[in-house]
């Protein structure tokens, strides 16, 4: 598109770049810098070259790692997509129940994390919480602070349930854009439930569950909050997602060469995924 | 004046608007005329300033306005959506390029009323658009481009979507309207009808290029092409490729026309006849005429006229013609070319010649 | 294909209508028949498309019965009506191709596949897309996309009727023409019943056998198309048909005598009026004749629209609109005759007396 030049335009931005530069440029670039040089403190400096990278990548400790990341990310996604996308097909389309329902979805996504996570660890513990305590009382044996799968399965759970409701809202901005002379034609075609689903709302649907589906993934790929509020990373290193594994890399260890290096190729891959869903997911989009 | 001096636009490699140059008076209403994508909201949005071309220039009164914004420009623009405030009544929507331009209230007051008398919106003037019928918002619309008092108003297909009686309403008091008005006006149609209703001048599209400009009515009868005359007949026109040769048109060896004397000037070979569904009677006789043998396809009937479909020599032709006539599909009958109508184009597509007058 | 009878239909889109004036769709009490080509035509509002989705099922009827062929439909759904719609803006599957698009209706309803490719190619080639079916039918233009829409109607051989919505709306006028002369040899050739919404008095009456012009959510007048134009039922009918319109001009009636201001007009018959009602005289442009002859008129304006003159006149204080043929001659001192035979009276707006 050939819009009217105008070089006030950037004035009007400066200021934006400016902050953009504080706040990404300049700390990427530190980072970069920290990943290939050694230091002791004192601002004294030593060329490490790609040491470090090498480090990061033949540790067992950041495959594991990266190895729960992944599997992280793809049971959030498997779960919330799929019923992101049912429970929109079943919100109401007008009256008083619209507004209501919108709001009780939003609710979780009004809570800071660090509350969200805070809110799980109390409600799932044994001798307070509602939940573990419930659980215990019916017989169930239910500890995310020493039971490797209730800690991964109160991860899931508070994650689906902090964050279905974005892909709710995604889903159903998508399906409301939907005329109704579409719906018309399938009752007159004799479409099934399932074929309006698969020939009409999910095509419509597509562009909005790419946004959900990236955006679901990057955030989830990136977790820290809740795993360090609830298990710190434990039982054992079994919750020690990359995020959390860095930190204690960085602060816990002041290894700030390999942190550096690692949170270098985490962005990498972050990037990298990103950027294959988008390809595989558009390309069956050119028009004929 | 606006004048476009060989302007193009072109997005991602694709031309959307060929060379183009066209002057426009002031207090004269122009038509551009063509199908859907033929580039006239393109050229629209070049004159407005919306866009600016790829190459050339647009000039105002003798400035040269390329780049300029179009918040600079003294423009305003009818769409084919209504668009108004929807919060705002009727008058205050009307009035609002006056309450921007810091006009002082009395005389918004007295601009306002006189548009909305013009438009016929006085009794609404306290309602919000929502509550008003398609045509009373697309009057709103016309009576804020009206009080802005620009010097250029653009009115992309403002009637398609009002019903067809609205449609013919608003279109007789148009012409009204713009003369009073005095700004030039630019007004996007694809229909040849409504060029004609509205008068003015014309310039037909077709596939980015203006094909011809002029008085409507000349445009009409004396088009340079075979686009520009298939771009202006509703129903389409009949057109019929044939070989000029001693004073007759030749199909296959088979002189089927003789050639009228407005044509007889034009050489010998090959050529496309063409003559608008009216000049196609089912009863005719003497020396303006011309017998042709076709077979009827299907007759439609308009009331007062019918469309009789009938194919002649491998081509579907359309005759408009009064009265009812509902003719068997598949029969052969005889109808009557009005020979005085024909018009000829060489194989370029080019005019060799057309009706006088 | 069947026979549809509206039985006593009316609607109301507010709960518990009081009045008259609450119903959007008045009473309707109408048979039309089977293989019958009909059009609903009138303005935004009118109610026209109110009764087409009742018949399509879209909508029940506030009271009345609606039946196909003697079999009461009034509480069955949409698809149980077996009926095909064509709607305003073009509904395509546009992940299909438009081959699958056609095959859709015959799939939902389990046709073994051997006849769905047999009907579906049939099909495809009688809409004159045979070249495009494997394309997506994404990328096809508006009519392409309109034509698949009626394509799918047309696919099942069983519907009882096949509904339009305005399919013209967003086709160009070239594009109207072969798609409307389309529609109608694939009526002659296999009858359907057909029933078709547009405010476009054109596409009406070139579509139709019968138009059923409707107004303020009734029905005024059901005719051929000739009978709408010759003789109007009611002022809105002779109004909304014709462009220009009918001339309606106030009228004094004394025996078979009428009286337009200073002017007199010998009508073939003496109209039966009832006492006190309002009187108008309704004559068509296209009847309206300028010559030498007859009341004198002032032309105000005229209009070459190409193929036909409009002239605007002033006759007897009245304004009249004249349509002369392309080349037709303007006298200077200009009059007019109306043909005593296309002359219609009405009283408070109803058509009265004569024959036809």
């Amino acid at each position: 598109m050939n819009k009217t030049w105008n070089n006030k335009a950037w004035f009007m931005v400066l200021p934006m770049l400016v902050l953009v530069a504080f706040s990404a440029v300049i700390p990427l670039m530190t980072v970069v810098n920290y990943s290939v040089q050694d230091t002791f403190g004192n601002n004294a400096f030593f060329w490490a070259g790609t040491d470090w990278f090498r480090q990061v990548l033949e540790s067992d400790r950041f495959w594991a790692a990266l190895g729960r990341n992944l599997l992280f990310s793809a049971i959030i996604l498997t779960i919330e997509i799929p019923l992101g996308i049912l429970i929109a097909l079943n919100m109401p389309k007008k009256g008083i129940g619209v507004p209501v329902c919108l709001v009780l979805m939003a609710l979780p996504l009004l809570i800071p994390w660090n509350v969200v996570g805070t809110i799980w660890q109390v409600f799932g513990r044994v001798d307070i919480g509602l939940l573990g305590y419930g659980l215990a009382a019916l017989g169930i044996n239910y500890n995310y602070v020493n039971n490797v799968f209730d800690a991964w399965a109160t991860l899931i759970v508070m994650d689906v349930w902090h964050w279905t409701s974005l892909v709710v809202l995604l889903c159903y901005a998508g399906l409301v854009s939907i005329p109704e002379a579409y719906y018309q034609a399938a009752k007159i075609d004799g479409a099934s439930r399932w074929a309006v689903f698969r020939y009409i709302q999910l095509p419509k649907m597509k562009r909005v569950l790419l946004i959900a589906f990236l955006l679901r993934f990057m955030d989830s790929f990136m977790i820290y909050t809740e795993p360090f509020v609830i298990t710190g990373g434990g039982p054992g290193n079994s919750t020690t997602f990359l995020s959390i594994d860095l930190v204690k890399l960085a602060i816990g260890q002041f290894d700030l060469g390999p942190a550096a290096a690692m949170s270098l190729i985490y962005f990498l891959i972050i990037l990298l995924l990103s950027w294959i869903f988008y390809t595989v997911m558009t390309s069956g989009d050119e028009t004929a | 004046m606006l004048e476009l001096r060989n302007i193009t636009k072109a997005v991602g490699g694709e031309t959307h608007i060929h060379p183009t140059s066209l002057v426009l008076e002031r207090g004269s209403l122009n038509v551009l005329l063509g199908p859907t994508l033929s580039g006239k909201t393109t050229l629209m949005r070049l004159m407005a300033g919306l866009d600016r071309p790829t190459s050339g220039s647009v000039w105002f009164d003798g400035k040269d306005v390329t780049g300029q914004r179009v918040q600079d420009r003294s423009v305003a623009m009818v769409y084919q959506q209504f668009i108004n405030y929807p919060a705002l009544t009727v008058y205050e929507n009307i009035a609002s390029p006056l309450r921007l331009k810091r006009t002082d209230a009395a005389d918004i007051d007295r601009e306002v009323r006189e548009a909305a008398d013009l438009l016929k919106l006085t009794p609404y003037l306290d309602r919000t658009p929502l509550n008003l019928s398609g045509g009373q918002q697309q009057r709103t619309a016309l009576a804020r481009a009206i009080v802005k008092r620009a010097s250029l108003v653009l009115l992309d297909e403002p009637l398609a979507n009002l019903d067809y009686k609205l449609r013919e309403e608003l279109r007789e008091e148009l012409p009204r309207l713009f003369a009073e008005a005095g700004a030039i006006f630019v007004y996007a149609t694809t229909e040849p009808s409504e060029a004609l209703l509205l008068g003015g001048n014309t310039a037909t599209l077709s596939k980015g290029r203006i094909t011809q400009f002029g008085p409507t009515i000349d445009v009409y009868r004396r088009p340079v092409d075979l686009l520009t005359a298939r771009t202006f007949a509703d129903p389409p026109l009949n057109t019929i490729a044939v070989v000029k040769q001693d004073g007759r048109f030749i199909i296959e060896g088979v002189p089927v026309l003789p050639v009228p004397a407005h044509l007889s000037a034009m050489a010998d070979g090959p050529a496309t006849v063409a003559f608008q569904p009216h000049h196609l009677a089912l009863t005719g006789s003497g020396e303006n005429t011309a017998a042709l043998s076709v077979r009827t396809a299907i007759s439609e009937i308009a009331g007062s006229e019918s469309f009789v479909h009938v194919e002649f020599a491998g081509t579907r032709w359309v005759m408009l013609v009064p009265g009812i006539h509902n003719i068997e599909p598949d029969s052969d009958i005889t109808v009557h070319v009005d020979t005085r109508h024909l018009m000829a184009f060489d194989e370029a597509g080019r005019s060799v010649g057309g009706p006088a007058g | 294909m069947a026979r549809i009878d509206l039985e006593h239909i009316r609607h109301a889109y507010g709960e518990k209508p009081a009045s008259a004036a609450d119903y959007a769709l008045k009473e309707v009490h109408h048979e039309w028949s089977d293989g019958g080509a009909y059009a609903l035509l009138g303005p935004s509002g009118c109610g026209k498309t109110t009764l087409l989705n009742i018949i399509s099922g879209l909508l029940q009827p506030s009271e009345g019965r609606i039946l196909f062929d003697g079999k009461d439909v009034t509480d069955l759904p949409t698809q149980e009506r077996n009926i095909a719609q064509v709607f305003q803006f073009p509904v395509i599957y546009d992940t299909m191709t438009v081959y699958d698009n056609l095959a859709f209706p015959l799939r939902n309803r389990k046709v073994p596949e051997a006849d769905v490719d047999r009907r579906v190619r049939e099909i495809i080639e009688m809409i004159g897309l045979g070249d495009w079916a494997r394309r997506k039918a994404r990328g096809l233009t508006a009519d392409q996309k309109q034509k698949i829409s009626l394509g799918r109607g047309l696919v099942r051989s069983d519907v009882n009727a096949i509904l339009f919505d305005e399919p013209l709306t967003v086709i160009d006028p070239h594009m109207k023409w072969q798609l409307r002369s389309q529609l109608k040899k694939l009526h002659r050739q296999f009858g359907f019943t057909m029933v078709y919404v547009t405010h476009d008095q054109t596409e009406a009456l070139t579509f139709a056998d019968k138009v059923v012009v409707m107004y303020d959510g009734e029905i005024v007048q059901i005719g051929t198309p000739a009978e709408l134009f010759e003789r109007p039922s009611h002022t809105f009918v002779g109004y909304f048909i014709g462009s220009p319109g009918m001339n309606v001009l106030p009228v004094a009636i004394d025996g078979s005598r009428a009286r337009i201001g200073e002017t007199e007009i010998v009508l073939d018959h003496a109209p039966a009026i009832a006492a006190g009602a309002k009187t108008e005289l309704g004559i068509r442009p296209e009847f309206v004749r300028l010559g030498r002859d007859g009341t004198p008129v002032r032309i105000a304006k005229i209009e070459d629209i190409g193929r036909q003159k409009i002239v605007r006149a002033e006759f007897s204080g009245q304004s009249i609109a004249i349509v002369i043929p392309e080349d037709g001659e303007i006298p200077a001192e200009p009059r007019v005759t109306f043909d005593p035979a296309a002359v219609n009276i009405y009283a408070n707006s109803w058509r009265v007396g004569g024959e036809g």
